[in-house]
């Protein structure tokens, strides 16, 4: 066996305001985490594979139930299987969270001269990017299945626009899982508990209209309908009414809301 | 500012969990390029007063220096002064080696260049050179050792905190563990470590301070502490109806006894000599001795000998569910 040896000449840590040191440490957490999309064969499977099965799955086997009046049953299910499909990769940051606690990870992130919760941020920003990559995906194979948008390039902006503040605003919801949950079988019992009944108590994949009153009266209300009637009127041009203007609302709010949590939360953890 | 010479510096310091009182004032001093260590069972608070000094827990009462900060004021001067390495590795399972160590490099705030430049030496003094392309996800468990002790070594801190750095090792990868340590020391670095075994304390440690249900129940050198619990273990086995005479004979010389097995401990230096008139002894008093062992003290004559119960673990089995 190899005799180790140690011997170093000393290297000293660099000095640069805190601001600079701010940006290193999120990016070095940011590229780290990016790293993980590609390196983490459950993250690239639930990226390409789960969206077109859900695809195949409403387009086909229930779609030609489901009727949405004047629309074609593709056309108007796209938008919900997007922001569905958003909403649950966001757990993949609860995962994520909840995998460096279990390792350790973050307790040793924390006793380096770093700013720390920037790991949350790592994961977050990791979100947006495989969640633009997963609506590229699903809007390309929404379109081998059928689905025409009418969207202009201004509306695809919008799109684009409202599904990263989407994301953004449910990952750090997705953080605070993670923190709250600490290990990775709890985060899927959460994650299913929250994520499901505000994804399918929706306008996702049928109309509110066919739901009974009591479902009906928290679907039409709840924020994710908002944001797939948003996204949904700007791709097949139904009537937009107000649901960008609430989706930002509800939104930025949830964001604004979320992030001082989850930072307070990063801190108070102890270990265990 | 603390004016002393030593490196580390810990007064007082308590911490409950709960109800739980897990340290009720811990005194401890480590000089410059030297090592300690905290040795205990499991549940005794090792890990607890690492993770004080390594400021991911706040004390309720009491403050540790390192190099003159205070782990409760001035928690990030101290972070950027020390190396940790908790008791299981926390390395990055998909990243590489090479990966995760730069990462380390650069959240330690090394340059791009320094950092890959360590990130090199170390693969190679650790041995990691042929795996470092390969995710951690690949790796045994003696390699995410040395690589987790390679990140805490990155930045070249001049304190480390090892959280039992050998347990769960093979002995190949113990040996190889305890041959970085003393390069370490070389190279000036204080350590404090932890382990369960005097042994491994005897052998690394410049000191050794016994922790026991939160407390320091006794310090010093290696040499002071075999002083008290005696350098070697002469155990007998006396004939069943013989023994009551042997405890009596034997009198203060005794250390330990269990009669059901009829086995009796005794303090020597370990010398043939000594031996040789401990059995001429028994010998004389025609008491019959029907086999013997010598052997070195373990942590549990340790605490025979300063707390009269052995090193049973201090609380409950809370860390097999970590392991
Ligand atoms: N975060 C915690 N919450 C509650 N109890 C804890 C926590 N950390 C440690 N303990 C308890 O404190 C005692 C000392 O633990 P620890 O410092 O890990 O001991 P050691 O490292 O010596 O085995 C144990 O009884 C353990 O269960
Ligand atoms: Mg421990």
């Amino acid at each position: 066996m190899k005799i180790l040896t140690y011997k170093t000449r000393q290297v000293k840590a660099q000095e640069h305001s805190s601001f600079y040191w701010l940006i290193n440490d999120l990016s070095v957490f940011i590229e780290r985490s990016l790293k993980h999309i590609f390196k983490n064969k459950d993250q690239l499977l639930g990226l390409t594979v789960q969206p077109i099965m859900f695809m195949m799955l409403f387009r086909y086997v229930f779609g030609g139930a489901i009727n949405t009046g004047g629309t074609t049953y593709v056309n108007f299910l796209v938008a919900g299987i997007l922001i569905q499909s958003v909403a649950f990769g966001a757990l993949t940051t609860s995962l994520s969270v909840a995998t460096d606690l279990q390792r350790g990870i973050i307790e040793r992130f924390k006793s380096l001269p770093t700013v720390s919760w920037g790991v949350l941020m790592g994961h977050v920003s990791a979100d947006l990017v495989r969640n633009i990559l997963q609506s590229v995906i699903m809007i390309g194979v929404g379109m081998l299945v059928g689905f025409r948008p009418t969207a202009s390039v201004t509306d695809w902006f919008a799109i684009a626009g409202l599904i990263l503040l989407f994301t953004f605003a449910i990952s750090w919801v997705a953080a605070i899982m993670g923190l709250v949950a600490k290990t990775i079988e709890a985060v899927q019992w959460l994650g299913f508990f929250i994520i499901f009944p505000f994804t399918f108590a929706s306008a996702a994949f049928a109309p509110t209209d066919s739901m009974p009153y009591a479902l009906r009266l928290f679907a039409e209300n709840q924020p994710v309908t908002h944001i797939i009637e948003a996204v949904r009127a700007l791709m097949i041009g139904t009537p937009v009414g107000n649901h960008i203007v609430l989706s930002i609302i509800w939104f930025t709010g949830i964001t604004i809301i979320a992030i001082p949590i989850a930072s307070y939360l990063f801190r108070q953890y102890s270990g265990r | 500012m603390d004016q002393s010479n030593s490196t580390i510096k810990v007064r007082g310091l308590t911490k409950s969990f709960k109800d739980l009182k897990v340290l009720t004032g811990i005194e401890l001093e480590v000089k410059r390029g030297t090592v300690l260590a905290l040795l205990g069972p499991n549940g005794a608070g090792k890990t607890t007063t690492i993770r004080i000094l390594s400021t991911l827990l706040r004390p309720d009462g009491g403050d540790a220096f390192i190099d003159g900060h205070s782990v409760v004021k001035e928690p990030d001067k101290v972070r950027a002064s020390i190396g940790l390495t908790g008791q299981y590795a926390a390395v990055d399972e998909y990243l590489t080696g090479r990966e995760n160590l730069e990462m380390m490099g650069r959240l330690y705030h090394l340059s791009r260049a320094d950092a890959k430049i360590r990130g090199e030496e170390l693969l190679e003094q650790f041995d990691l050179e042929k795996a470092a392309t390969r995710t951690v996800k690949t790796y045994s468990g003696g390699m995410r050792r040395r690589l987790d002790l390679a990140a805490s070594l990155i930045a070249t801190p001049p304190v480390l905190f090892l959280d039992e750095p050998t347990t769960g090792l093979d002995p190949r990868s113990r040996l190889a563990m305890w041959g970085i340590i003393e390069q370490l020391v070389e190279a000036d670095v204080t350590i404090l470590l932890t382990t369960q075994q005097l042994e491994e304390a005897d052998m690394l440690a410049d000191r050794i301070a016994v922790l026991d249900h939160g407390r320091i129940i006794v310090e010093g050198t290696s040499d002071e502490l075999k002083a008290k619990v005696g350098k070697e273990r002469l155990e007998l086995t006396i004939r069943k109806d013989n023994y009551e005479k042997a405890i009596q004979l034997l009198g203060g010389e005794v250390v330990q006894k269990d009669p059901q097995r009829h086995l009796v401990s005794i303090a020597t230096s370990g010398t043939v000599h000594e031996i040789k008139r401990v059995l001429e002894k028994m010998e004389a008093a025609t008491i019959e001795v029907e086999s013997m062992s010598v052997h070195k003290p373990t942590l549990d004559d340790v605490f025979l000998q300063f707390t009269g119960h052995g090193a049973e673990a201090n609380q409950n089995t809370e860390e097999l569910t970590n392991a």
